[in-house]
């Protein structure tokens, strides 16, 4: 191993991509995997790899490797390189599985990689998500049938463009990306029900990462400090805040300098933490207990939803309870451009509710900023 | 043999010279000029540096590059061969740039010494020419616009708007309403100086998206409308070159709760001649003399962004005003001007582009005006009919809408079909000597690019520009990776974007580059820069 080389691990998903050509939606659960395979799909996901590392090593990074046996990566990664090493010698079943990912995963953060590429789709991204969280930069290489998540390179050729120039130090910079998943038995059955499963830490540039196009000199981080400038700043005394999930609503609880469940519905009362990750049951105790009560959401993944994805602790009984009028939306400007002049959206799961909701509202986008949207059900 | 009339593809390449920057082609000693030496007298007389206080003398002359003229010479042509320009390629694509044909003679005209030797500060009777001229180019915005008054001050588009922002901020005041009417609305696809010179002037900015038809929602309008409402500042038609026909209904929403309207026509080159603020229900607006008027322009400046007002507001505006005094039958330089915001730029104006643009008007006449318009809404609409034939491209909003005077297409088809985006396509173009510009950003129509033919091309150059975009996008679907690759017959194959995006590695001066570069910040990054 040559001392210079950046340590970095690649994970192929090797049946990510396989249900889309023969219309299956994804390949999560094994019955999916037989069906697509017996309807005469072919592994995409190494292919896809393929062209990643071609990018990545035409680049001339000196990168040392660790990646997984087989067609988890070593079979393509051994036509470019001797310099790696694998994470585990066999797979724990048969063939590969979630459960490989996971410990690949957790064994490459031990190892101390500076990234981990990965190419698969939102399933992969999932599993990642869980076992290594925010501790450690992910890339992925879009190869799955569900592509909702912000973690992908528009390429494959640019995610090994990217992961070169990041392991390079020519980019460096970090995005908390969201890691969404759509139920794949619903959308199966034609319903896309994206869901807001967590956070990884991307490396991004202008134009390479997916959702990213429309990058601007200020970054994510310091718009949301802006939001939050803004939203802390209108605030009143004695009204009970349910704060969102999502990284611009955190913003918020970190300017206040409480604590914030990225993923989780928190409650806020004069800048003071009343509690954390809470249920359903828990907001409505909260709604008995205080009158006054104004809710922060803002949209989760790339359709635009407020309410019903990433948040279903806030139901309709705690719309209802709460009030139109006091539903406050952040959205960074970026995120109102991925929409692409497409409305916001409000999914509660129940249509009355949702036919009440819609209108146009004002969105917070900056620090004395707004725009009137329109939210359609 | 030149280029191929029937693919009117030109075999195109520019010139690369690998030019160093002009510090570092400086020798010790080398002279453009050999400056006498100052006489005995003139060196012992107390003019010169004796009046000038010891402490403020320079103790090492300033760091200029050395270098004899014959070499500078070569220097600047070398750069501007690695150049294109309004003079040399088809600029219809730098789209809302309006980057027409300005007459050479206007350019002389401005350089005559009748008007380039005047000196800013000599009486007003010695310079009754030049009064006049400034005096009668506002009698003819005033017409164009329907405005009562005009300040022909500042210095570009951005500078007119903060200018604009100024007088609704001394409006507001004059009114005792600063803690009340602290909001500014404007539209996403207005240019963004709007909202920034608002805010500077510190207003609360709010922002209308289009509805699905491309104009403003003007539901998200009487939404967004209040007692707060200090001004609507509003462009027509907007970037994505569609006209918003419902403009009277958005300034008497913004009129019915007491607010201004200011209209930002720093192109107006789609309906000069043929619609008029001030019949929209307009307060305010302003013109682009180097767009729409025919100044030469680029790189920022110099341009002329002149200021129209209504009666009403003329007390608010910049001095000095130019007016004619009928019993003297002289002009003068007005100050009279009750509760101005003041100066905004030093003297009166950019006189040589107030100059130009007043040739402009004259020579063409009102129907010459309005032929300006026609023609530049009949050559938009012929490349847009043509665009919209090449695989993969589109024009969002408004489907089977004719357009005004410019367009923004969209890739978007394209870059699904092939991983090819705009930037991509944007630099293949530069292969057969033509570029295209974007959007700004945010990116709201995706993969975007603005196209503005104007009316001063004729229709085989719009079709060499048009063939070009068509052989570009063909190329992406038949070898998508000459067109990643590109350029490959420019001056510079890859500019990494990074260094536009984090400022740690900016150098905009010599100095700044010496201090981030030959010292400890990563001296070999430059060279693919």
């Amino acid at each position: 191993m040559v001392s210079t080389a950046k340590k970095i691990g690649l994970i192929i998903n090797p049946i990510a991509g396989m249900g889309g050509a023969v219309g299956l939606k994804g390949t999560d659960g094994k019955d999916t995997l037989e069906k697509a395979l017996s309807l005469g799909a072919s592994p995409r996901a190494p292919e896809r790899a393929r062209e990643a590392l071609d990018m990545f090593f035409r680049c001339g990074t000196e990168a040392f490797f660790y990646t997984c046996p087989q067609d988890m990566g070593e079979n393509v990664l051994k036509e470019y390189t001797k310099e790696y090493e694998l994470v585990f010698p066999h797979f724990k079943e048969k063939a590969s599985s979630r459960q490989d990912t996971l410990r690949a995963a957790k064994r490459m953060e031990e190892l101390g990689v500076e990234l981990i590429l990965f190419a698969g789709g939102d399933g992969t991204a999932r599993d990642i998500c869980e076992a290594v969280g925010l501790r450690v930069p992910v890339l992925g290489i879009p190869a799955g049938v569900k592509i909702h998540s912000a973690v992908f390179a528009v390429t494959p050729k640019k995610a090994g463009e990217l992961a070169a120039r990041f392991l390079d130090g020519k980019v460096r910079n970090l995005k908390e990306s969201e890691v969404m998943d759509i139920d794949e038995e619903a959308y199966r059955k034609g319903e896309v029900k994206a869901r807001l499963f967590g956070y990884l830490l991307v490396p991004w540039e202008r134009s390479k990462v997916q959702c990213r196009k429309s990058g601007s000199m200020m970054t994510e981080r310091v718009v949301q400090q802006a939001i939050a400038e803004e939203v802390v700043s209108t605030m009143d005394e004695g009204v009970l805040y349910l704060l969102g999930p999502g990284t611009t609503v955190k913003a918020i609880a970190d300017r206040l300098g409480i604590e914030k469940s990225l993923l989780g519905v928190d409650a806020v009362l004069d800048g003071m933490s009343l509690g954390r990750d809470l249920a359903e049951k828990d907001i409505l105790k909260l709604l008995d207990e205080y009158p006054k009560v104004k809710t922060v959401v803002s949209p989760i993944g790339g359709q635009g939803y407020i309410l019903g994805r990433g948040n279903l602790q806030l139901s309709p009984r705690v719309i209802r309870n709460v009030g139109k009028e006091n539903i406050i939306i952040v959205a960074t400007p970026q995120k109102i451009a991925s929409l692409h002049g497409a409305p916001l959206l409000v999914d509660t799961g129940d249509s009355s509710l949702d036919m009440a909701l819609v209108g146009v509202y004002p969105v917070i986008t900056g620090y004395r900023e707004k725009i009137f949207y329109r939210v359609e059900a | 043999m030149g280029m191929d009339m029937n693919t009117k593809l030109r075999d195109f390449h520019q010139a690369r010279w690998d030019e160093p920057i002009i510090y570092e082609l400086s020798r010790k000693g080398e002279r453009g000029i050999l400056v006498p030496e100052a006489d005995q007298v003139m060196q012992s007389h107390d003019e010169g540096l004796g009046d000038i206080p010891e402490g403020l003398h320079r103790k090492e002359p300033p760091n200029l590059p050395e270098m004899g003229q014959m070499r500078v010479l070569k220097h600047y042509l070398r750069l501007s061969q690695e150049n294109l320009g309004a003079d040399l390629n088809i600029d219809i694509g730098q789209g809302t740039c309006t980057m027409k044909y300005s007459p050479k003679i206007n350019d002389q005209l401005a350089a005559n010494p009748k008007v380039s030797e005047l000196h800013p500060c000599q009486p007003e009777e010695t310079a009754q020419g030049l009064l006049k001229m400034m005096y009668e180019t506002e009698q003819y915005l005033k017409a164009i616009s329907g405005m009562d008054r005009f300040s022909l001050h500042p210095g570009g588009g951005s500078h007119a708007i903060f200018t604009i922002a100024s007088i609704v901020r001394a409006w507001v005041d004059s009114r005792g309403e600063s803690d009340k009417r602290d909001e500014i609305i404007t539209t996403i696809f207005s240019h963004p100086s709007n909202a920034a010179a608002s805010k500077l002037k510190g207003f609360k900015i709010i922002t209308i998206y289009p509805g699905p038809d491309g104009r403003p929602d003007i539901e998200a309008l009487k939404a967004a409308v209040s007692e707060r409402t200090a001004a609507l500042f509003i462009t027509n038609p907007e970037d994505i070159g569609i006209y918003n026909s419902r403009i009277k209904e958005f300034t008497d929403i913004v009129h019915s709760v007491g607010g201004l309207c200011s209209y930002d026509q720093a192109n107006l080159n789609g309906i000069l001649g043929l619609t008029r603020a001030r019949e929209a229900g307009f307060d305010l607006c302003f013109y682009n003399l180097h767009k729409t008027f025919s100044s030469p322009h680029g790189c920022g400046g110099p341009g002329g962004g002149v200021v129209g007002v209504t009666e009403e507001l003329a007390k608010f505006l910049p001095v000095p005003l130019v007016s004619f005094d009928e019993g003297s039958g002289r002009y003068f330089l007005d100050y009279d001007v009750p509760c101005t915001i003041g100066k905004v730029k030093d003297f009166y104006g950019v006189i040589p582009v107030i100059l130009r643009a007043y040739a402009w008007i004259r020579s063409l006449g009102d129907e010459g005006l309005k032929e300006v318009a026609r023609v530049a809404l009949l050559n938009n609409n012929y490349v847009f009919k043509e665009i919209l034939k090449i695989k993969g491209a589109s024009a969002p909003y408004a489907e089977g809408e004719l357009r005004m005077e410019q367009v923004r297409y969209s890739w978007e088809k394209l870059t699904k079909d092939t991983g090819v985006t705009t930037t991509d396509i944007q630099n293949r173009m530069f292969d057969f000597g033509v570029h295209y510009w974007t959007s700004h950003e945010p990116w709201i129509v995706p993969e975007p690019f603005t196209i503005e033919p104007t009316e001063s091309y004729s229709k085989d150059e719009l079709d060499e520009f048009l063939a070009i975009l068509r052989h570009v996008a063909n190329e992406a679907y038949t070898n998508p990776e000459i067109v990643k690759t590109a350029p490959h017959r420019s001056v510079i194959h890859h500019i990494d974007h990074d260094y536009l995006d984090d400022p740690k590695k900016w150098a905009i001066t010599w100095r700044a580059y010496k201090k981030k570069y030959t010292g400890y910040f990563e001296p070999k990054e430059r060279k693919d820069g």
